[in-house]
């Protein structure tokens, strides 16, 4: 039992065989989750894959159903109110209120936090100059651009000085140059203030820049760990080979390679794959349209996990 | 627990970088007010449309009015005066709680329900922010009909504000018992054209209470019972008797002052548990 309690203290985040369901969608079967403290954590999944679900217990929007979600050590449900003051949430959408000027916003979202007075007014301005935003301070948010109404809610979001940083989709609607902006602050947080990080995304190029990241499919992690090391897993090469010919397949199986038929296209991972061109294109020359050999990315690990193509269901916009 | 978590975020953080205490309800309820009003008078088409429109009515229905209303030797304005500072608290609280709607859509509500405060807080902001709101409003209105001098104002006007205040405070926590659950706007046009208009213009603000006599057809028996059990109808006759602006006449019936109190009291206890109830709950719109 010591030993039990001792797992839950010590992450920063922790998820134990949560279940959730929307009716009779099931939207998370079991899922298992931990964070270290200090680490910055990305949990990338493809629309549906139950992320946003995933985001909304921990944010204790909505209740948990079934399984445990600890925060430091304070479990969900139950220490709901210890969790809520030791969390920063920023959502997807904005939370902002477009009437209110900057300033204002920050107070609004302090109070709800436990500040007032001269400290909060102090820490409004602290977080303003960390982020960027101090000379915006009087305009209303509805005159704001994109990158910086996400940077004022980021502020928003670590006024009261959170132990664990929550985001969900934090680069949504954000030009590319607004997106590198927001990872520098998200970094330099982590750093400076030894912030724990958690955020949600559907980007594989940005669940790369994490320490750690998640995969999630179908309402289970499939994958776990830092970027690099899960792409080493598969080796150093990729080869993909256009159109998926069943002769091809046949002849890689011949010769034990394992390779991956995945919509339209096989591919093949692993150490010095790249040796198998020549064969290849001496037997199917003809009949391949096109051979590629490539570094493994985080969409490999994606497929090599779940047999899925990870923008197989693509939506312009990420699940609600 | 909470020396627990005070020992952690000591650990990670600097000595002088403490981590949140829980907020006072206090200060959450008067951030969320206050957040009303600036919000109110940043759009202007808000103060036009809950102020205006009444005064319009007031002024077009009264003169409108005047030949065809006989109310005892009393002119349609003066009859209608109590009947319009209700309609002025009845739309300011409407377009007060829409924006319950509005916030849920914008994302602002997320923050509170996510924050360690407790819901209920939601529900006192609102009737405090926007009960302030549409009272100062019917203030304004009220000042103006006495500076004009266009109707005899006599009687307990500390009392009428007093009252007033209650109507702007039990109305507005109505309204959130009903913007809750919505998620869109439309549908709270539909219950304010369902529910809070008929029950405005079924309180003796527009037209008086028939009396039951003998012989009474059954429409006006049904008419009497309907408007005695609007509790709208009690803020009404308070205003009326307190401004010094009832009739006595056997046709018309208006419930004494005592009366009139004691139901509107009751009315905002009643309303403001509704609002405190609905706020637990979760609704559809929350989860987007």
């Amino acid at each position: 039992m010591e030993g039990n309690e001792e797992r839950w203290r010590r992450h920063a985040l922790l998820v134990d065989n949560v279940e959730h369901r929307y009716g009779d969608r099931q939207a998370l079967r079991g899922l298992r989750l931990e964070v270290s403290a200090g680490e910055l954590f990305a949990i990338l999944g493809p629309n549906g894959s139950g992320k946003s679900t995933l985001f909304r217990l921990i944010s204790t929007l909505v209740p948990v159903q079934a399984g445990e979600i600890a925060v430091f050590g304070h479990r969900l449900p139950g220490a709901q109110h210890l969790v809520r003051q030791l969390l920063g949430v920023v959502f997807q959408s904005p939370s902002l209120d477009p009437k209110l000027t900057v300033r204002e916003n920050l107070r609004c979202g302090g109070v709800l936090y436990g500040l007032r007075g001269a400290p909060l007014q102090a820490r409004i301005q602290e977080v303003a100059e960390q982020l960027g935003v101090a000379d915006r301070m009087n305009d209303m948010v509805e005159t704001l651009s994109g990158g910086l109404k996400r940077r004022v809610e980021l502020a928003k979001g670590i006024l009261h000085r959170p132990r664990l940083l929550l985001m969900d989709e934090p680069s949504t609607g954000l030009d590319p140059a607004a997106r590198i902006d927001m990872w520098r602050a998200l970094k330099e947080l982590q750093k400076s203030q030894r912030m724990t990080i958690v955020l949600t995304t559907h980007l594989l190029e940005e669940a790369d820049r994490a320490d750690r990241l998640a995969i999630m499919h179908e309402g289970r992690t499939v994958a776990v760990g830092a970027p690099g090391e899960l792409r080493r897993e598969l080796g150093d090469q990729v080869l993909t080979i256009r159109p998926p010919l069943p002769e091809v397949e046949r002849w890689l199986a011949d010769r034990g390679i394992e390779a991956r038929c995945v919509d339209d296209e096989i591919r093949v991972t692993g150490h010095d794959v790249a040796n198998l061109v020549p064969a290849l294109a001496e037997q199917f020359g003809r009949q391949i349209q096109a051979l590629s050999v490539g570094q493994p990315s985080l969409e490999d690990v994606f497929i090599a996990r779940t047999g899925h193509r990870y923008w197989a269901d693509r939506a312009e916009t990420p699940a609600a | 627990m909470k020396d627990e978590v005070n020992a952690l975020s000591m650990q990670s953080t600097n000595e002088d970088e403490v981590s949140s205490v829980p907020p006072s309800v206090v200060a959450v309820v008067w951030m969320l007010a206050h957040r009303e009003w600036v919000r109110f008078f940043r759009q202007r088409n808000r103060v036009i449309g809950a102020l205006g429109q009444p005064i319009l009515f007031w002024l077009l229905f009264g003169t409108g009015m005047h030949t065809a209303f006989r109310g005892a030797g009393q002119d349609f304005m003066t009859y209608y005066l109590p009947g319009t500072i209700t309609l002025i608290l009845l739309f300011t609280a409407i377009f007060t709680t829409i924006s319950i709607i509005e916030d849920r859509k914008e994302g602002f509500l997320q923050n509170v329900l996510v924050a360690p405060a407790p819901r209920s807080t939601i529900a006192w902001g609102k009737v405090l922010g926007g009960g302030m709101i549409a009272w100062v409003q019917g203030l304004i209105f009220l000042g103006l009909v006495m500076a004009m001098g266009q109707v005899p104002v006599s009687g307990g006007l500390a009392g009428a504000l007093v009252l007033m205040a209650v109507a702007a405070a039990s109305i507005t926590a109505m309204g959130v018992l009903f913007a809750w659950p919505m998620d869109s706007t439309q549908g709270f046009h539909a219950i304010m054209n369902l529910v809070l208009m008929p029950l405005w213009l079924l309180s003796g603000a527009f037209f008086p209470v028939p009396a039951l006599v003998a012989g009474s057809p059954v429409g006006q028996i049904v008419m009497h019972w309907i408007m005695r059990l609007n509790p709208m109808t009690y803020l009404v006759a308070g205003l009326r008797r307190m401004l010094g602006t009832v009739v006595e006449n056997p046709e018309i019936w208006v419930p004494g002052l005592s009366t009139s109190w004691i139901v509107s009291v009751g009315f905002l206890l009643a309303a403001l548990a509704g609002a405190w109830w609905v706020v637990q709950r979760p609704a559809r719109g929350d989860i987007r």
